[in-house]
């Protein structure tokens, strides 16, 4: 699924912090993401206006994007403790089958058909789903931006075979190109990763081409070339760090996509047969769909609550990232 | 004044959010007058035009009055305020190019005002689109009547502007900064077809500018504004002859292009500074002049800077044949100022960066201090950079927003061989003194800068290096006039402090006559004359450079309107005498 | 003009797709060498016996032993005649197969599309309408819900709902089996069994377009061509829809593009949900049951259908958005 809102270019409202040590001293590749307390420059008679509240600050107000990211939080929380909170193999049948969410406070969210806690199999879920998604993440983003960032920089020819192989990969559907490599391949967490960023890493690739094509054309790079730096040198300290918001946003998506890929493929009992996660659970409960949907319904909110907590943090760094809309002339 | 007046604005008051942008204007306009609102940006101008017309966004609040014919404008229900947009009131845009809708041809869009308030049938209305389209000489409009915006140029753009705002001859126009965006032979002839359908259908035209030779120009009334308020209005002769305020006097003293023609070996610009009294919150301008920096004479007969010969520069894209820079030469002296006057496609900034080798020239040879250049590339570039460096015209994006200054510096540096931290540190110490910004300035990052000092830390950045030329592509272009003088008179003093040459692109005339010893001009991708600043502008040569000289508006209180004569070289006398404006005055508003 | 327009943009789209056409059937060739055995294994596995002799004569018999390039020229030559093969599970022409199964799919696809468009595209335009009122933040607050939902569990929930409590409408296969019907039964039996798929399937993208379409709507809105319209006395309806929405539709379009390959994988799930006769079905027995002949065919023949759809997507942005150059 694609990011929703179009890419926006930042208009440099965002920079680090002072540093209380050398004026002179480079700042942290991170710090330099986070928003800069911004000083009304005092003397200056500033044609902008009043000065717009930082990055992180927009971000911290907007209360769903907060929510959003308390829930991650809980959630990744869960994910780490679900050794320590539900010991032992979550496919253990353990109690009494088809139990009902409440019948007993030991199982308090219920058992399957085979009498297989559901609470340890949503927890240990969350472990496989959080780690896939990160992965996939990381593998489409770093081959998303360096392509992108090539093709976007030099143009020519490496922006033609870039289009060229990024038609390809958009025109084989994802899910289908999924399905296919796992049977040929054994379904480990390694495998699918790779499988997801490899469908993912399209997308990167067209906003990271899209602001480089853009942020080439700035007089600021133009400066620096006008200094004599190096390509490698204005790719990565000047180009990059301006390109990143609509990155950063994406990310997020990228993650609920490949948590969403991932529940659909284990749904489908093509993932991988080791492990629990929600989307596993919700297949094996599909054939007690009729009288014990709450092993369908159960798992699938927890889907949603992971899903939805990426979008309302990712829909939150958009709005902070994006400039102020002030319409007046 | 009898007649009564077509608008008249009491005590208007417009807050955005806690920032007020307007304070208690009060102004009229009486039928059929050209009333100018002068300033400069953030002073409130815009934000009056747009609260005219009820076209503020939603978070923006309205307080006083804003009588039309007699009717309050800022309580009028929406309805009525629809019937009278684009009807009795209508308005302009600063900027021609994304003010029409890239989807519809320009005969809808100009027909759906006719349709909206004449109820015209589709065939009514397209022939009167087509003798409107006419009336705005667009060329063809039989042509071009289906034609989408993206394929007509700027300058046309704006006269469909203008033919969908008369179409149902408003009484009041409004116009918002209306050639700011266009070059000046274009401007020329866009502000003598405003005053031409204003006479023609008896419409009261506001202008807003920040351009006072347009004023002086083309307006009965000017109001001057600051800070969101009026600090001065009358007749514009009146204003021109004997301004009052302080803050108007600074305007046109630091205005060129007025009638007088300073130099900088003999004079210094002017310069306004507002201050506000802690205590009273009042504000005051001081007016500094001070004197003109001494040059020592020009080294005899030494061997030139930069040197080209015959340089050609493709347009990035384009097929061979079609060229950007066309078969230009010409020389650089040490200590030299050549300036480089052209309008908006003839090429200068491809000769810019063509110079600073950052798009390759396809022939001829660029000779810089001896050593050919134009050969050169990669590393052994690096020695030309040092003494070569480029400062940009837009303040806001020639610097990189996650650096701060303190970062920009050092990287050059440190790109440049010097390799010691506390050297490093003491050479941006001293630059960034140098051209007027407090030390505390290394720390901060762009945003939290003006334009003017933006541009200030981009001539720290090119000058950090020490070079010997300097490439200025219209460096005060985007900065307001008060700015301008100030980073002229930046520039004139590192000249003689560092000991550079420079070669200044502008489209702008009186900028280019004041600061450069010869001036070259540019038409077409070729260099069309040549010559000292005073001869080109006495005595122009090519009828280009002639129509681009009577093209610069001049306050001549209305003498040329009704078609522009050709005048055969020289402005008209001297309007505002700089000699009298005396050191530090100061008033309170 | 306008049609030169059209037939240029036809003409560098067709040239633009060749190669990746060609680049989507070696991928498939190459995807097809990396399974593990060979069709004759699988058939030898599941007839129970072979010898050595039978698997070298069926190996000669389906062109197994053959050097790597000449399978490959074999593989083009099939292609160029339309053959993708034969399916030893389903004992049919591969083509044959696919051919009986791509109009159930086709039919979910297209109906999940033109709802999601219109119903998300009409939501978006609510929203950005009343941009930061309440009819924009519950319509807001139900996308970005409907937008974290998997389509499988949408679908499961609404058998649960629909099929199971309330029993309006039925779970399984595209029609009523056993029953005779024609003419308007037919197709009302027809509808009701596709309605909740096609429901189930357009739901994420009813989200994403509605979202979309009221982020577009509102960038639109800051532009200074809005601004001359209200400035000429429009009203604010025919604003909105001619001025505004007009240019939101673009990138509207570029994105239904790009989900056409999301919506065939969906369309996997959905139908096993509800176990529609379908394309994604006879992928996922073909993948379940090893039979890469078909599994593969289903693939390139997408893609196809991709490039296809995208080829159409091209021309009708050509024809929405005049700045596209001939």
């Amino acid at each position: 699924m694609d990011t929703t809102k179009p890419a926006r270019i930042l208009h440099a409202a965002a920079a680090p912090r002072h540093s209380a040590t050398s004026t002179l001293a480079p700042r942290s590749w991170l710090r330099r993401l986070a928003g800069p307390p911004r000083h009304a420059a005092a003397h200056a008679v500033d044609a902008d206006g009043p000065a717009p509240a930082t990055t992180w600050r927009l971000f911290l107000r907007n209360r769903a994007a907060l929510c959003g990211a308390v829930a991650l939080a809980l959630i990744a929380l869960l994910a780490l403790a679900a050794p320590w909170l539900f010991p032992g193999d979550p496919l253990d049948m353990v109690a009494e089958p088809l139990l009902w969410p409440g019948q007993d406070p030991h199982y308090w969210l219920g058992t399957d058909s085979l009498g297989r806690d559901l609470a340890a199999g949503i927890a240990h879920g969350a472990r496989a789903s959080m780690l896939i998604g990160l992965a996939a993440a990381a593998v489409g983003l770093t081959l998303g931006t360096l392509a992108g960032a090539c093709a976007g920089y030099f143009g020519g020819r490496t922006d033609a075979a870039l289009g060229r192989l990024v038609e390809l990969f958009q025109a084989t559907p994802s899910f289908l190109f999924m399905i296919v490599v796992v049977t040929i391949a054994p379904p480990t967490i390694g495998v699918i990763s790779l499988t997801i960023g490899l469908t993912s890493w399209p997308t990167v690739a067209r906003l990271v081409r899209a602001e480089f094509r853009a942020l080439k054309e700035r007089d600021f790079v133009l400066a620096a070339r006008s200094l004599g730096y190096g390509n490698t040198r204005i790719i990565f300290a000047e180009i990059l760090p301006n390109a990143l918001p609509p990155v950063i946003v994406a990310t997020s998506v990228m993650v609920a996509t490949a948590i969403l890929m991932e529940s659909a493929l284990s749904f489908l009992g093509l993932g991988d047969p080791n492990r629990v996660s929600w989307g596993s659970l919700i297949g094996s409960g599909r054939d007690m769909l009729r009288s014990a949907w709450y092993l369908t319904a159960i798992p699938g909110g927890a889907i949603v609550v992971a899903v939805l907590s990426l979008n309302l943090v990712g829909d939150g760094l958009n709005e902070a990232f994006s400039p102020r809309l002030r319409g007046r002339a | 004044m009898n007649a009564p007046a077509l608008l008249d604005v009491r005590g208007l008051d417009v807050h955005f959010g806690r920032h007020q942008a307007v304070r208690g204007l009060d102004f009229s306009i009486a039928p059929g007058e050209t009333l100018a609102l002068v300033g400069e940006s953030g002073c409130g101008k815009s934000s009056t035009a747009l609260a005219l017309m009820r076209l503020l966004p939603a978070d923006a609040r309205l307080g006083g009055q804003i009588l039309f014919e007699g009717r309050d404008l800022t309580t009028l229900p929406a309805p009525q305020l629809r019937a009278l947009r684009g009807n009795a009131v209508s308005m302009i845009f600063q900027e021609p190019m994304t003010s029409l809708n890239p989807v519809l041809t320009i005969g809808d869009q100009v027909a759906e005002v006719l349709r909206r308030h004449q109820g015209l049938t589709s065939g009514a209305a397209r022939r009167r689109v087509l003798e409107l389209l006419e009336l705005v000489r667009i060329p063809e409009p039989q042509r071009r009547i289906d034609d989408y915006p993206h394929t007509l140029s700027g300058g046309q753009r704006q006269r469909v502007m203008i033919a969908m705002a008369v179409a149902c001859r408003p009484r009041l126009l409004i116009a918002d900064e209306p050639t700011t965006a266009l070059d000046v032979t274009i401007q020329e002839q866009i502000l003598e077809l405003l005053d031409g359908l204003r006479r023609e259908f008896s419409m009261a035209l506001l202008l807003i500018t920040h351009d006072l030779a347009m004023v002086g120009q083309w307006a009965d009334r000017v109001a001057v504004m600051h800070g969101g308020e009026i600090v001065e209005q009358g007749s514009s002769r009146q204003l021109f002859n004997g301004a009052r305020h302080p803050y108007t006097r600074g305007l046109l003293g630091a205005s060129l292009g007025l009638g007088a023609a300073p130099h900088y070996r003999a004079e210094r610009l002017p310069e306004i500074a507002s201050s506000i009294d802690p205590q009273t919150g009042a504000r005051g301008f001081t007016l500094v002049q001070g004197r003109p920096t001494p040059f020592p004479p020009p080294p005899a007969a030494a061997a030139p800077l930069l040197r080209l010969e015959e340089l050609h520069v493709r347009h990035p894209g384009a097929k061979p044949g079609t060229h950007a820079v066309d078969g230009v030469s010409f020389e650089i002296a040490r200590g030299e100022t050549v300036g480089l006057v052209g309008e908006s496609g003839c090429g200068k900034s491809t000769l810019a960066k063509a110079i600073l080798r950052l798009v390759e020239p396809e022939a001829g040879r660029i000779v810089f201090d001896g050593a050919e250049v134009s050969a050169l590339s990669g590393r052994r570039l690096r020695p030309f950079r040092r003494q070569a460096q480029m400062v940009f015209q837009d303040p806001y994006a020639s610097l990189n927003p996650r650096h701060s200054v303190a970062a920009i510096l050092d990287a050059a540096l440190r790109a440049h061989g010097v390799d010691v931290r506390q050297e490093r540190e003491r050479r941006a110490r001293r630059i960034v003194d140098q051209v007027g910004l407090p030390t505390t300035a290394l720390a901060r990052y762009p945003h939290e800068f003006s334009g003017g000092q933006r541009q200030r830390i981009g001539i720290a950045r090119a000058l950090v290096l020490e070079p010997a030329l300097l490439v200025c592509d219209e460096p005060v272009s985007a900065l307001d006039v008060s700015i301008q003088a100030q980073v002229l008179n930046l520039l004139v003093d590192l000249k003689r402090e560092l000991g550079l040459s420079y070669l200044f692109i502008s489209h702008d005339l009186s900028v280019v006559r004041y600061i450069a010893d010869r001036v070259l001009v540019m038409h077409g991708g070729r260099i069309v004359e040549s010559g000292d600043h005073r001869s080109v502008w006495e005595r122009p040569q090519h009828p280009y450079t002639r129509s681009l000289i009577a093209a610069v508006p001049a306050p001549d209180f209305g003498a040329r309107r009704g078609g522009y004569a050709s005048r055969a070289g020289g402005l008209s006398r001297p309007i505002c005498d700089t000699q009298s404006l005396t050191v530090h005055e100061s008033q309170a508003p | 003009m306008f049609d030169s327009r059209i037939a240029a943009t036809l003409r560098r789209a067709l040239l633009r797709a060749i190669p990746t056409v060609l680049g989507i059937v070696i991928l498939n060739f190459l995807l097809l060498q990396l399974v593990p055995g060979d069709a004759a294994d699988v058939l030898a596995g599941e007839s129970g016996a072979a010898t050595a002799e039978t698997m070298a004569m069926m190996r000669s018999h389906f062109g197994l032993d053959l050097p790597l390039g000449q399978q490959l020229l074999n593989y083009l030559n099939h292609l160029a005649h339309f053959s993708l093969g034969y399916s030893p599970r389903f004992n049919m022409p591969v083509m044959e197969l696919i051919w009986s199964r791509l109009p159930n799919t086709l039919l979910l696809m297209a109906g999940a599309l033109g709802l999601a468009l219109v119903l998300g595209i009409g939501c978006g335009l609510v929203m950005a309408t009343w941009a930061h009122r309440w009819p924009d933040r519950i319509l807001g607050v139900l996308s970005l819900l409907l937008y974290s939902t998997p389509g499988f569990w949408i679908g499961l929930m609404a058998v649960v709902l629909f099929s199971v409590h309330l029993g309006w409408l039925p779970s399984d296969g595209s029609t009523t089996i056993g029953a005779n019907l024609s003419g308007w039964d037919a197709v009302r039996d027809r509808l009701a069994h596709a309605l909740l798929p096609t429901l189930a399937l357009a739901s994420v993208f009813m989200a994403i377009y509605a979202r979309l379409t009221r982020a577009a709507m509102l960038e639109a809105q800051t532009q200074d061509y809005v601004r001359t319209a209200v400035a000429k006395g429009l009203h604010p309806a025919r604003v909105q829809l001619r001025h505004v929405l007009r240019n939101a539709l673009l990138p509207v379009t570029t994105v239904a593009g790009v989900h056409l390959g999301n919506l065939l994988g969906g369309a996997v799930v959905i139908e096993t949900v509800f176990s529609w006769p379908g394309l994604g079905r006879l992928a996922l027995e073909a993948v379940q049951g090893r039979d890469y002949a078909v599994s593969l065919g289903v693939l390139l023949l997408s893609s196809f259908m991709v490039i296809f759809a995208n080829l159409l997507i091209d021309l009708l942005h050509a024809w929405l958005d005049p700045r596209i150059k001939a």
